[in-house]
């Protein structure tokens, strides 16, 4: 779609794009383009020059251990995470999309928490499941659970799911319920009449018509783990116990600046770079075409 | 709906929705409690389910005086939260508005180029480049700086994309009117799009507000004094790794004053936010 009527003024859309030009030159093509470079060189012993070594940064980083330890965690936090918070969200969606009384009430009481920082989440959850004085935390362990996320990985992990979701209920929840409003009524009147229950209607005509949404959603909660998760994790465990839950970016931000290993840690970013722009072009790939009814 | 309702038909969707504001309130809830009783009560684990009798003792201090781990007061921190989430609002709006309107409204060499420069940005977080950022912010000297906090952030599609996608659907006779008026294309901009823009603009900034004020990664790095430092990573530096030390009354007070802003924000301007939302992740 262009335009028809246009001004033809020659300096000044070159003035009008200059900000925007120059801050995304400045902050973003140049570094992103610094951290190609870097993940190509190595620091000498003294960090004071480098040099040129290839692949050799990237081929350490697929040869270490940890690497793929954090793949796996990312992977498993991704899924958790995801599937949690949108089945959830999708529950509630349904619920709200039913004309019920005080449907938008309950619409407000659920869409705030979008605008609590993920690290502040983190620290909430922390205070209610702190082994020592959390309230649900003691709660657990009163009833015989050995419950202590500052020893054991496994619990570490699972309490930075529950807040993860947590903070991504209201999200999802708004964009579940906006693909459900706009599914025309007619259609599940339809298959009322024609006698379908209301289970069966929503697995054969609800659910295949929000797919676009469903798939909209399952990237933006990937991405949104790989990266907004950051300051859950650092606020809950620190990536501890033992690295138990140390995510893709939290290992960049901890190699960069405990390890100085910077070309190293620029190999993953250009590793996560790589993952974020195939996981883009899936999403306008698939939801353009593939997700349709 | 062509079917009789069952009594359990209309109970079951209030019910799981109750349960789910209940799930979605309670961490806040417990923080509030918690910032309502005392630091012993809280070490204990004793503390109850109601609030306590210490609220205004508590958000004195923090409002005040601070903390032994945090020095410096909230106040400060809120500020600095609120010039950061202010210019990266204002600033993303600003620049992208501007952006697209020569987009659209113009034809030039390179304007392919220039969209599509733009256009890839919607795709890379800050976080997968953080250091070489923290490098150019160092070298330019924006270390503990408004500028530095905050610019970086700035550069992103999604605003541009948005204004664009608005700017499409302003009716050609406008511009044709205006260019028979003898208007210019500032006076175009100023006297029809901006106030055509008000409520994209509007929900635009709602979004950006609170992506700016929950910043945390970045100001992390970004800020070495403590006079500089955010509300968000105000919070995180009052946990001590020993437990025992951390007083957790006031670092609930603390959350819960952090969160009050975005949340108000969120439900005063409701449908803007949700506007703003489902628009800016089209």
């Amino acid at each position: 779609m262009e335009k028809r009527s246009l001004y033809n003024n020659k300096l000044l859309p070159y003035l009008l794009l200059a900000p925007q030009l120059v801050i995304t030159l400045v902050f973003f093509y140049w570094p992103a383009s610094q951290a190609v470079w870097m993940s190509f060189r190595m620091e000498d012993a003294f960090g004071t020059t480098t040099e040129f070594v290839g692949l050799e940064n990237y081929v350490s980083l697929f040869q270490q251990r940890a690497y793929y330890e954090s793949m796996a965690t990312t992977v498993i936090f991704s899924i958790a995470v995801t599937f949690l918070a949108m089945s959830f969200s999708l529950l509630l969606a349904v619920m709200a999309d039913k004309q019920i009384r005080g449907g938008s009430v309950y619409r407000t009481l659920l869409i705030w928490p979008y605008a609590v920082a993920p690290a502040i989440a983190g620290v909430l959850w922390l205070f209610m499941f702190q082994p020592s004085l959390g309230m649900i935390g003691r709660g657990l362990i009163s009833i015989g659970v050995p419950w202590n996320p500052m020893l054991n990985g496994d619990h570490a992990l699972l309490l930075v799911i529950l807040a993860a979701a947590w903070k991504q209920i209201s999200y999802n929840f708004l964009f579940f319920l906006a693909g459900l409003q706009s599914i025309p009524k007619s259609l599940i009147e339809a298959a009322a009449i024609d006698g379908a229950r209301p289970t069966r209607r929503f697995w054969t005509i609800v659910f295949p018509m929000l797919s676009p949404t469903t798939f909209f959603l399952l990237v933006v909660n990937i991405v949104y783990v790989f990266f907004d998760t950051f300051g859950i994790i650092d606020a809950i465990t620190h990536g501890g116990p033992a690295k138990a839950t140390e995510t893709l970016v939290f290992k960049v931000y901890q190699d960069g600046r405990l390890g100085g290993d910077l070309g190293g840690s620029a190999a993953q970013s250009v590793v996560l770079m790589v993952i974020v722009i195939a996981l883009t072009a899936i999403q306008f790939r698939y939801v353009e075409r593939k997700v349709t009814y | 709906m062509v079917e009789r309702k069952h009594w359990f038909s209309t109970l079951l969707p209030h019910a799981i929705l109750i349960l789910g504001v209940l799930i979605v309130a309670f961490p806040v809830y417990v923080a509030f409690v918690g910032s309502s009783w005392d630091a012993g009560t809280i070490a204990n684990g004793t503390m109850p389910m109601t609030p306590g009798p210490y609220l205004v003792e508590n958000y004195s201090r923090v409002i005040l005086s601070g903390n032994a781990t945090a020095r410096e007061p909230v106040g400060p921190m809120l500020f600095n939260s609120f010039v950061m989430a202010m210019i990266i609002a204002l600033g993303k709006i600003a620049i992208s508005i501007i952006s697209a309107y020569a987009v659209v409204y113009f034809r030039f060499p390179l304007r392919k180029t220039a969209f599509w420069l733009i256009f890839i940005t919607l795709m890379l977080p800050v976080e997968v480049r953080i250091y070489p950022t923290y490098k150019i912010v160092a070298d330019l000297g924006l270390l503990d700086t408004y500028g530095g906090l905050a610019i970086p952030l700035i550069a992103s599609a999604t605003a541009t994309l948005l204004f664009r996608q608005f700017f499409m659907t302003i009716p050609d006779e406008l511009v044709e009117a205006s260019k028979i008026d003898g208007a210019g294309p500032w006076k175009f901009f100023k006297d029809t799009v901006l106030p055509l823009s008000i409520t994209t603009v509007a929900a635009l900034f709602v979004i950006q507000f609170i992506y700016g004020w929950n910043q945390y990664l970045w100001p992390l790095l970004i800020t070495t004094r403590e006079d500089m430092q955010t509300i968000v990573i105000g919070i995180k530096k009052m946990l001590v790794t020993q437990d025992a030390l951390t007083e957790w009354q006031l670092a609930m007070a603390t959350a819960v004053l952090a969160m009050l802003p975005p949340v108000v924000v969120v439900l005063v301007m409701q449908k803007l936010f949700v506007r703003g939302l489902v628009e800016t992740e089209k």
